[in-house]
C-alpha cells in the first residue's frame, strides 16, 4: 500500500512537473479508467457525429457543399479512429469499445441526438457544435496522456475547417432571401441551448472533474469553456445579424464576460438518460452500418488469408 | 504507421490502424493519415513486431550518457578569435 501510495506520489509530481505519460509508463488505475471511458466516448461520439449530417448529404445545395460534407464527416471517421487507437494505448479493446456502443452501454456526446431537418442544420452545426468540440479538444491537446495529446492536436488540424464550413453556410442564408435568413434563426434557436450543454454540468455539479484536472486530463473546467465559447461566439451571431436565443445574455463590463441565463439541465439529463429526440433513430443506424459492414470485414480477411496462403506457398516452392 | 511527408525527410510515426493485412494496412493509412497531402511514402509495421524498451530500465540504459558531458561540443573552451568550429 505503501508502494502504492508513493507511486502516486510520484505519477502526481511528474504530471504537474507538466510532463507527458506514455502507454508502458507507471500510472494509477483510476487514471487508466478514466482515460479509457472518456477517449472510447469521444471516438464514440466522432463516429455518432456523422449521422445528423450524412443525412444531407446527398441533398446539399451545390456540389462545393455537398464536396465540402463529405470531406467533414470523412474526417469525423478518420478522428473516431484515432481516438480509438489512442485508447488501444491503454490496454482497451477495440472490438468492445465498439460492441459497448452498439449495444448501448457507451456514452456519446448528446449533442448528436437532436435532429437535422434543414440545411440551416448543417451549417449551424458546423459553426456552434464543431466550435464547442473546438474549444474542449484545444485544452485536450495540453492533456497529461501523450497518445490522447498527438491524436487531438492532429483533430485540431483538421476540425477547423469544419467550423469554417459551417459558419460560410449559415453566412450565406443570413444574408439571404428573408425565408433563408429565417431557416438560420430557427436552427441556431433550436443549436444554441444544447450547444452550451455540450460542455458537461456546471463545476459544482460535475464531481470527477477535480480529479481529471490535478491529473490534468482536463485542463479547464466546464464552466470556463462554456465562457470562453459564448465569448466568443456571441460577436459572430452579431455578425450575422442572428439573435442568441437568451433574454438574459448582456455583456458584463466588471466580469469581462457575457452573462448567460439559465440552462435547462433538466433537457439535458432526460437526453443522457435515452429520451432526446434521435436517441433511438442514431444507435439503430449505427447498428444497422455495423451489420451492413460484416460482409466487407469478413472478405477482407477471406482476401489476406489467401494471399498469405498463396504468399507461403511460393516461398515453399522457391 | 509511419509516414515520410516528402524526401529529405524520415518516416515518422503517425499512429496506428486496424487491417487484416500490409496491403490493406497502406490502403487504409492513406485515407486515415493523408487526407492532407500529409505524405508521399507510407510504411507500415505490425505493432506485435515492435520490441520497446521499458521505462523501468530507463536508469540503467540512459543514465550513463547523463554524466558524459565531454560528448558535446560546448565542452570544451575554444577562444573567439578562432572563429566558428
Amino acid at each position: 500500500m505503501t508502494k502504492e501510495m508513493n507511486l502516486e506520489e510520484r505519477f502526481q509530481a511528474y504530471v504537474d512537473e507538466e510532463n507527458k505519460i506514455e502507454p508502458k509508463d507507471w500510472m494509477p488505475e483510476k487514471y487508466r479508467k478514466t482515460l479509457i471511458r472518456q477517449i472510447s466516448q469521444h471516438a464514440h461520439s466522432e463516429v455518432v457525429g456523422m449521422l445528423p449530417e450524412a443525412n444531407w448529404i446527398t441533398r446539399a445545395p451545390s456540389l462545393r457543399r455537398k464536396a465540402a460534407l463529405l470531406a467533414k464527416v470523412q474526417d469525423e471517421a478518420g478522428h473516431g479512429l484515432y481516438l480509438y487507437s489512442a485508447a488501444e494505448t491503454l490496454g482497451a479493446d477495440r472490438m468492445d469499445m465498439v460492441q459497448d456502443l452498439l449495444d448501448g452501454k457507451a456514452k456519446y456526446s448528446s449533442i448528436f441526438n437532436y435532429p437535422t431537418p434543414t440545411w440551416a442544420d448543417i451549417g449551424t452545426i458546423g459553426w456552434l457544435v464543431d466550435g464547442a468540440a473546438i474549444a474542449n479538444q484545444v485544452m485536450l491537446c495540453r492533456t497529461s496522456y501523450g497518445p490522447y495529446s498527438r491524436a487531438m492536436v492532429r483533430i485540431c488540424k483538421e476540425e477547423s475547417f469544419h467550423q469554417r464550413q459551417g459558419y460560410e453556410i449559415v453566412m450565406t442564408l443570413a444574408k439571404g432571401t428573408a425565408v433563408q435568413k429565417k431557416m438560420a434563426q430557427d436552427a441556431l434557436n433550436r443549436w444554441w441551448w444544447p450547444a452550451l450543454m455540450m460542455f458537461g454540468p456546471t463545476d459544482d455539479n460535475s464531481p470527477n472533474s477535480a480529479q481529471s484536472m490535478k491529473w490534468k486530463i482536463k485542463r479547464k473546467s466546464n464552466d470556463e469553456l462554456r465562457q470562453e465559447f459564448i465569448d466568443k461566439t456571441v460577436p459572430q451571431a452579431e455578425y450575422l445579424g442572428l439573435s442568441i436565443p437568451d433574454k438574459d445574455l448582456k455583456w458584463n463590463e466588471e466580469r469581462g464576460h457575457y452573462d448567460f441565463g439559465e440552462i435547462d439541465w433538466a433537457e439535458f439529463y432526460e437526453v443522457i438518460k435515452g429520451n432526446g429526440k434521435c436517441n433511438k433513430q442514431r444507435m439503430e443506424a449505427r447498428q444497422k452500418a455495423h451489420a451492413e459492414g460484416e460482409w466487407v470485414r469478413e472478405a477482407a480477411n477471406a482476401y489476406a488469408a489467401k494471399q498469405a496462403a498463396r504468399k507461403a506457398k511460393e516461398g515453399s516452392a522457391a | 504507421m509511419f509516414i515520410r511527408s516528402r524526401n529529405g525527410l524520415s518516416h515518422k510515426h503517425v499512429g496506428s490502424l486496424h487491417a487484416p493485412d500490409a496491403d490493406m494496412a497502406i490502403k487504409n493509412a492513406r485515407d486515415v493519415y493523408t487526407r492532407r497531402s500529409e505524405g508521399i511514402s507510407i510504411w507500415v509495421v505490425e505493432s506485435e513486431a515492435i520490441t520497446a524498451s521499458s521505462p523501468d530500465e530507463n536508469e540503467p540504459l540512459f543514465a550513463p550518457a547523463d554524466d558524459k558531458v565531454y560528448r558535446h561540443p560546448t565542452f570544451y573552451d575554444i577562444p573567439d578569435e578562432v572563429g566558428h568550429m
